[in-house]
């Protein structure tokens, strides 16, 4: 037990909050760019977003590991002009979550923004705010929990992520070997009593963290029906 | 002085209605744009707010052009300097009643217990002192409605503040009311649009309001203008001289012998009177009447 290492779980976590930061900061405006846009190409860029829930972890792993390799254009220019390596590197594995749990970002959001009223945004126009500053200062309030639905949904699917870390990252311990790996690795090498340890502390986190989530949005909807807070 | 000259094919309930509008609005008029729904009322507004992008034509505010196809000139909704109220109020949520007043106002967003002269008398002539620190959810209707109107004023006068002649686009803004509130509401709109010197643009389908507050009226019907001029002179078929006259609204016929009792709407009283069999069988429910009686002996109170 005393020699157990944490370093995979450690790992685990520090993936998924990097992941998930990265995920808000380009989630949010593509929500909004898909929610509120009027083109034919929506359809489109609906389901790219959407991909990443049906097709296999290993598909997507084996393109971005062929994308990433130095081998090929794309990572060879990577390697050559931005000096970055992302085959069996940390920054690979943070993009290729980033792609993996990218709906689970913007469906949330997108639907949020979906449901409010349309007349909320024009309000804001036609009171000569810019659609950045409406976005940040109407929209975004507006659709709190949908937010933090999107942000624990990313975040806890980026723990339980294993396929494509396992195709890009491969198991190197301190640089991809995350604790799904780790628990694989230990049931091959027949060490249950550490597979255990990790296993038990994903599934206890994992519950913690959505009843959280579970409990703060039913609190938020029974204080917008006392009429406390706003929506 | 606006002038709208605006095409704008429009799916209606009906199938495809072509909008083609135009009208010349004086600075300062209180003007009614009146019509069943779902003929291009609304589209005229959000046209003119720049919500909606015309096919084609042009509309032109004191002499500034917003939009025009030729020139390939339009205006976004952040450039025109309007007030606009939509017909569920379309109120910020998150923000308090002061807030919401304050959004339009100025860049930056307030801080508690430092209100602006020009907030703190917005505050006061909407009425709306008391409820500055509320969030709409806890708001009645009406004064939700009063919160609309007082955000869209502040966007009006900060707008005067930097030059520009102040406009007031009001979507239906009384219809989800009822009648003792709406009529309050109408008299503080009066009151307002006199106050502040504005010209104000009303969509509504209630002839009382319409005779009430506006001096002309467009009377849009299948997307064309198809009467325009005062209130009287539009709706009332018939001058008559040295009679009253009333507007009324037919609320229901009913044959008594060889006589017909036509309850109708006067104002807010509901009055009964006899018709002939002809005068009957030419009016149907909900028509708009006009009634005169003799004026030799009224009574007079005061």
């Amino acid at each position: 037990m005393t020699d157990l290492d944490w370093q995979p779980l450690w790992l685990t976590f520090k993936l998924a909050a990097i992941t998930t930061c990265l995920l808000i900061v380009c989630g949010v405006p593509l929500a909004y760019k898909i929610a509120l846009t009027k083109s034919k190409l929506k359809p489109v860029m609906e389901t790219l977003v959407s991909m990443p829930l049906v097709l296999p972890p290993s598909v997507l792993g084996f393109y971005l590991l062929l994308a990433f390799s130095p081998q090929q254009a794309f990572g060879h220019w990577l390697e050559h002009y931005l000096h970055l390596k992302l085959v069996f590197s940390f920054a690979g594995l943070v993009i290729g979550s980033m792609i993996f749990s990218l709906p689970f970002m913007v469906h949330p959001i997108q639907a949020g923004l979906q449901n409010l009223p349309s007349n909320l945004l024009e309000a804001s126009r036609a009171l000569g705010k810019s659609d950045w500053y409406s976005l940040t200062h109407i929209l975004l309030p507006n659709i709190k929990p949908a937010i933090l639905t999107g942000v624990v949904l990313s975040f806890a699917h980026t723990i339980g992520e294993f396929g494509v870390v396992l195709m890009i990252g491969g198991n190197i311990p301190g640089v991809s070997k995350v604790a799904s790996i780790a628990i694989y690795d230990e049931v091959e090498s027949l060490n249950y009593s550490a597979a255990h340890v990790y296993a038990g502390v994903l599934f206890v986190l994992s519950f913690s963290i959505l009843l959280i989530v579970y409990l703060l949005n039913r609190r938020h909807a029974n204080l917008v029906r006392s009429g406390m807070v706003s929506p | 002085m606006i002038r709208i000259a605006c095409r704008k094919e429009l799916v209606a309930a009906t199938g495809r209605v072509q909008l083609d509008v135009r009208m010349e609005i004086e600075r300062g008029a209180f003007v009614t744009l009146f019509g069943p729904s779902g003929v291009g009322k609304t589209t005229v507004l959000r046209m003119l707010a720049g919500l909606t992008h015309p096919d084609g034509g042009s509309i032109e505010v004191a002499g500034d052009i917003w939009f025009d196809d030729q020139k390939r000139i339009a205006l976004t909704p952040q450039q025109r300097s309007l007030g606009i109220v939509f017909q569920d109020y379309a109120l910020f949520p998150n923000l308090t009643v002061a807030e919401n007043l304050a959004y339009g106002m100025r860049q930056s967003s307030i801080q508690k217990n430092t209100l602006s002269p020009q907030l703190k008398r917005l505050l006061e002539s909407s009425g709306l002192s008391a409820l500055r620190d509320r969030l709409p959810a806890s708001l009645s209707g009406g004064q939700k409605q009063r919160v609309a109107l007082a955000r869209a004023l502040g966007r009006v006068l900060y707008g005067v503040a930097e030059g520009k002649s102040p406009l007031l686009l009001l979507d239906e803004p009384l219809s989800a009311l009822d009648m003792t509130l709406r009529v309050q509401l109408q008299d503080e709109l009066l009151a307002l649009h006199r106050e502040f010197g504005l010209t104000t643009i009303l969509v509504s389908h209630d002839i009382a309001e319409v005779f009430k507050l506006s001096q002309q009226v467009f009377v849009i019907e299948d997307g064309k203008i198809v009467r325009s001029g005062s209130p009287s002179s539009v709706f009332l078929q018939q001058q008559v001289h040295g009679k009253f006259q009333l507007q009324a609204q037919v609320l229901a016929i009913r044959k008594e012998d060889v006589i017909y009792v036509l309850s109708l709407l006067v104002g807010q009283d509901i009055v009964e009177v006899i018709a002939a069999k002809d005068e009957a069988e030419r009016m149907k429910v909900g028509d708009m009447i006009a009634i005169a009686a003799k004026a030799f002996s009224p009574m007079i109170f005061s």
